[in-house]
């Protein structure tokens, strides 16, 4: 059965592009056929950050709209042969953007591949809901920070209401996503700890990724970072927490970059 | 900067999550609530229109909150019921 999957934050540049090409390789790396579908219509990203911004010749709104098939618009990645990637039109408007349409495009997705990663846009607005509707599972992208973590906070309630899973009383199975984290900023008290944000939201926590420079120079590069990089210490924490989406159960670490007395005190268990 | 100067700014992660508790909690009775009020407004609306045309705009519904009893304001605005109705059948219903 396939999983739609929505990552999603209300707040914009806490790292929902970043997660959903770092999760999306992750999975297809684990066997798994993966579709990342950017739903930020004028302001498309992913495909940029996953390097494939010159293979762009149909999108979203192309299928949506009935100008293009599915299997046209579709990218396949030149690493992984598992990962596709469905862009976002960056010219047209983004009330191109039906229900109907994505409902339908959203059920081809579902026949053809097991996960279906939908990348929305920052905000509460028309794009976020279209994003979140057929989600059965959402990635809540939070920084330990004030404004992001209220945001999220907003977003949860609309995964709670908006979603056609709540409709139906169903729910949707929402985890939190921890990024930009700097364990030792938050150990001297400097910045939320993973236990505040997580009894303020009270959702499951999924990961905890830690603030690092692999993020910039994998997005520089045009790779999802789990590939770019698959040792460093964000690609660990994404690959943990993408055994975690599939069910797997993995500790909770928030991995360090150097080792030794340092990457012991704090690579430890926290949560 | 002084001892109680590093030591203020060091600890301002408990600041942030008392300030988020404080905003949260208050924020998602508002929100539940603005929720109540849109479906009171669509219910009173189809409960007055199966008896009088009325305008979507013409219901209007307030809710003051206080901090023992909440007030909730209902104010419909109906059409002249004189007019549009012919003088015989506003006598018989009278």
């Amino acid at each position: 059965m396939a999983k739609v999957l929505v990552v999603t934050s209300g707040k914009g540049g806490v790292g929902k592009t970043t997660s959903t090409a770092a999760l999306g390789a992750a999975l297809a790396q684990s066997g798994e056929n993966v579709v990342v579908v950017d739903f930020d219509v004028g302001l498309r990203n992913l495909d940029l950050v996953m390097g494939a911004e010159r293979r762009v010749v149909f999108d979203l709104i192309n299928v949506v709209q009935g100008d293009a098939k599915l299997s046209q618009a579709l990218i396949r990645d030149k690493r992984i042969d598992n990962l596709s990637l469905l862009p976002a039109s960056q010219t047209r408007d983004k009330d191109a953007l039906t229900i109907e349409g994505v409902d339908k495009v959203v059920g081809e997705l579902r026949e053809k591949f097991d996960w279906v990663i939908c990348d929305s846009p920052a905000g509460i607005e028309r794009g976020a809901l279209l994003a979140m509707r057929h989600a059965d599972m959402a990635v809540v992208v939070t920084n330990p920070e004030v404004s992001s973590v209220r945001d999220s906070d907003r977003i949860i309630g609309m995964l709670d209401s908006k979603t056609l899973r709540a409709e139906k009383g169903d729910r949707v199975d929402k985890h939190l996503l921890l990024t930009r984290y700097d364990p030792m900023r938050a150990a001297r008290n400097e910045m939320l700890k993973t236990e505040d944000v997580l009894e303020i939201l009270s959702i499951p926590l999924l990961g905890i990724i830690p603030e690092s420079e692999e993020v910039l120079r994998a997005s520089n590069l045009g790779a999802p970072v789990t590939l770019n990089n698959p040792i460093s210490a964000p690609a660990r924490a994404y690959f943990d927490a993408a055994k975690r989406l599939r069910g797997e159960k993995v500790e909770v670490v928030v991995p360090l970059e150097r080792k030794g007395l340092i990457g012991r005190l704090f690579g430890r268990r926290v949560a | 900067m002084n001892l109680i100067s590093l030591f203020r700014k060091r600890s301002s992660a408990p600041v942030a999550r008392e300030r988020l508790q404080v905003l949260l909690s208050h924020e998602r009775s508002v929100i539940g609530k603005s929720d109540l009020i849109a479906t009171l407004q669509e219910e009173i609306l189809a409960v007055i229109a199966k008896h009088v045309a009325v305008d979507r705009e013409a219901v209007q519904i307030k809710l003051d909150r206080g901090d023992k009893v909440s007030m909730l304001e209902i104010d419909v605005e109906v059409p002249s019921l004189i007019s549009k109705k012919p003088p015989e059948q506003l006598r018989a219903s009278a």
